[in-house]
């Protein structure tokens, strides 16, 4: 087990803990955890139902706040952050697949992608179109492109989160059980993508996942156990 | 085009039956606003038509001569009973020239001179009581129309003729040519023809008013050169308080608005007025409840996207511009079909001089389209204020979660 705590880190917790409700009712999701992500690292995140894996995601991709404890990524504390900040950073630096895509039924797969860019600039760029085609290819979607996405496959669908994840070139992409809906063959096309996408971009993921496989294919891996980090090894 | 903008707009449209349906409340709501409207409108035209079409807007008499100053003894109190001059030399000389001064103030459709007094029509062994009043031949029509209620004969008058009303010409047994003496309470007497017999519809001067032309009046009441007073007919007879005050600030006579010698149907007209308002602001409540009610329903339904949006970095700011700008959608959609349903139902109606009894008076002129519009949208856009907050505070992690 090796303690990753460098001061160049992406992303830095420090004693952070997550508590729902008070008093006798009072839940402790999360107890003081300490976590390092490096740049470019591909981090699988695992743990049984209930361990505070998804919470951990939320709170990382600054949708939920922490009870108590540090919080910096990118040289920002985030702990202290207003709505308005966390909304524009998350915005800005961070991508998320979700286990059951999350996209925007009333839109194409395109709108779709260019979505965190156009809320951003509040209108919809020429060049994020272009950019969104390009991703919506990459992904190999480009024929694609205008369907509504009530109208693609499982598998599609999943493709087009991962391109509109990546349409602000994010620092930090947070998966979320990103194949767990999926059947095999499909969650091996969007398992590859995203290691292809690591390789190439040096994105940095943290992918929850109850699957092996997918804990395997990536280069770290963390053990997560009522609340607590119990395993770290790369 | 605004991204929050797009992106309501593809709510409306991805569910064209539900947005319809909301379309179709808020212009049924327009339509009875604009109906309201309309008819309210037209039913004080009508009323007015029908009562102050007969009577000036605005009249202007002499003024009384100031009171002599009184000086009561130290600790006691001058009490005065004024009466109105009974004299004959009470009108107003020479008033051509500021009849055609009040003409050409803004909002005065036509003035004209006239001397009024109380006669008696002889005619055989008959003897009727009349109001007589001396009109001038060129502004014959200026307040009451005759040209357009003459029964018999024209409407029209020469120092030989005069003008009765129908229920006079039967009570005295007189038609059209036949001659009649008319004595003035001065006691001087003239001998006219009839020219016309006329029909307004107001029992008082169907049955007990001449018409005669002004000079030979003056003659007949012994005051060559006065009036009794200027009647004034106005483009707006709402204007009528406002009219006779700059008359009075211009001229210093006293102009007096049908609103205080027609005290009853002024109060009237106010009464039915508010009615009016009270409606249309029921109807402007519907709009704003429905609206409300039913963005709260799509905010509900669009939780997860919403959630997801909140995720992808929209501001709580975007998602209230969004849905506001949906319930603004909304009323400008509801508003404009509203509208023309409005407009076309109503222009089948009569115009209010054409309304026959039984009719509904209708002014579709009043309808206030635009207002209904305008008032529409506003409110549309306000009621969706509530349910946009509510929108913009769901929990992303809770709304994703569902």
């Amino acid at each position: 087990m090796t303690a990753l705590q460098p001061a160049d880190a992406l992303l830095q917790l420090r004693n952070l803990t997550k508590t729902f409700g008070s008093g006798e009712t009072a839940t402790h999701v999360l107890r003081s955890l300490d976590l390092s992500l490096q740049s470019g690292e591909m981090t699988a995140l695992v743990g049984a139902s209930g361990s505070g894996k998804s919470t951990l995601l939320n709170i990382l991709g600054t949708l939920l706040r922490p009870s108590s404890g540090q919080f910096r990524m990118l040289g920002e504390d985030l702990f202290t952050a207003d709505d308005a900040t966390l909304t524009a950073f998350r915005n800005r630096h961070i991508g998320f697949v979700f286990q059951f895509h999350n996209l925007l039924p009333d839109f194409t797969a395109l709108e779709n992608v260019m979505f965190p860019s156009s809320v951003r600039d509040g209108h919809e760029r020429p060049a994020a179109r272009r950019r969104a085609s390009e991703l919506l290819d990459r992904v190999g979607l480009a024929d694609r492109v205008g369907y509504r996405t009530t109208k693609l496959s499982g598998g599609q669908k999943q493709r087009v989160a991962v391109a509109r994840a990546l349409m602000n070139d994010p620092a930090l992409i947070l998966a979320d059980e990103p194949t767990g809906n999926l059947d095999r063959a499909s969650a091996r096309q969007v398992m590859d993508l995203l290691a292809e996408i690591n390789r190439a971009a040096g994105t940095t993921f943290l992918i929850s996942t109850h699957d092996d496989k997918i804990a395997a294919a990536c280069s770290r891996r963390i053990e997560i156990s009522d609340g607590r980090i119990v395993s770290d090894w790369s | 085009m605004p991204y929050a903008f797009k992106i309501a707009l593809r709510h409306l449209t991805a569910n064209i039956g539900q947005t319809a349906l909301l379309a179709s409340g808020v212009a049924m709501a327009v339509f009875i606003f604009i109906f309201m409207s309309a008819l309210i409108g037209g039913l004080a035209d009508l009323l007015v038509n029908r009562t102050l079409g007969n009577l000036a807007h605005v009249t202007v008499e002499a003024s009384d001569a100031d009171l002599p100053l009184l000086a009561p003894y130290a600790g006691e109190t001058a009490l005065v009973a004024r009466q109105r001059s009974t004299r004959r030399d009470t009108g107003m000389l020479d008033a051509g020239p500021l009849r055609d001064l009040i003409e050409t103030m803004p909002g005065v459709a036509r003035a004209a001179l006239e001397v009024t007094e109380g006669g008696v029509l002889i005619r055989g062994g008959r003897v009727q009581r009349v109001s007589v009043t001396g009109l001038e031949p060129d502004r014959l029509n200026a307040i009451i129309r005759f040209d357009r209620a003459m029964q018999a004969g024209t409407a029209r008058l020469t120092g030989e003729t005069l003008m009765i009303g129908a229920t006079l010409a039967d009570d005295l047994g007189l038609s059209v040519g036949r001659t009649v003496m008319l004595r003035g309470d001065t006691g001087n007497s003239v001998t006219l023809t009839v020219g016309g017999v006329f029909r307004i519809g107001a029992g008082q001067i169907d049955a007990a008013a001449a018409f005669i032309d002004i000079t030979t009046a003056r003659t007949l009441f012994d005051s060559p050169n006065r009036v009794s007073r200027i009647a004034i007919r106005l483009e707006d007879f709402n204007t009528a308080e406002r009219t006779a005050a700059r008359i009075e600030a211009t001229t210093g006579l006293t102009a007096t608005p049908w609103t205080e010698t027609s005290e009853q149907l002024f109060d009237a007209l106010v009464a039915q007025a508010r009615t009016g308002l009270v409606l249309k602001s029921f109807a402007m409540l519907t709009i704003v409840i429905g609206i409300a009610s039913s963005l709260m329903l799509t905010t509900y339904r669009r939780r997860p996207e919403i959630g997801i949006m909140r995720a992808m970095g929209a501001t709580q700011g975007f998602i209230v511009v969004v849905f506001v700008i949906q319930g603004m959608l909304i009323g400008v959609i509801g508003g404009v079909a509203g509208g023309v349903l409005g407009l076309v139902s109503l222009v089948p109606f009569p115009a209010i001089e054409d309304v026959q009894s039984g009719q509904l008076p209708i002014d579709v002129a009043q309808g206030s389209i635009g207002l209904g519009i305008a008032l529409t949208t506003l409110a549309a856009t306000l009621a969706a204020i509530l349910p946009a907050r509510a929108a913009s505070r769901i929990d992303p992690v809770e709304a994703i979660g569902q």
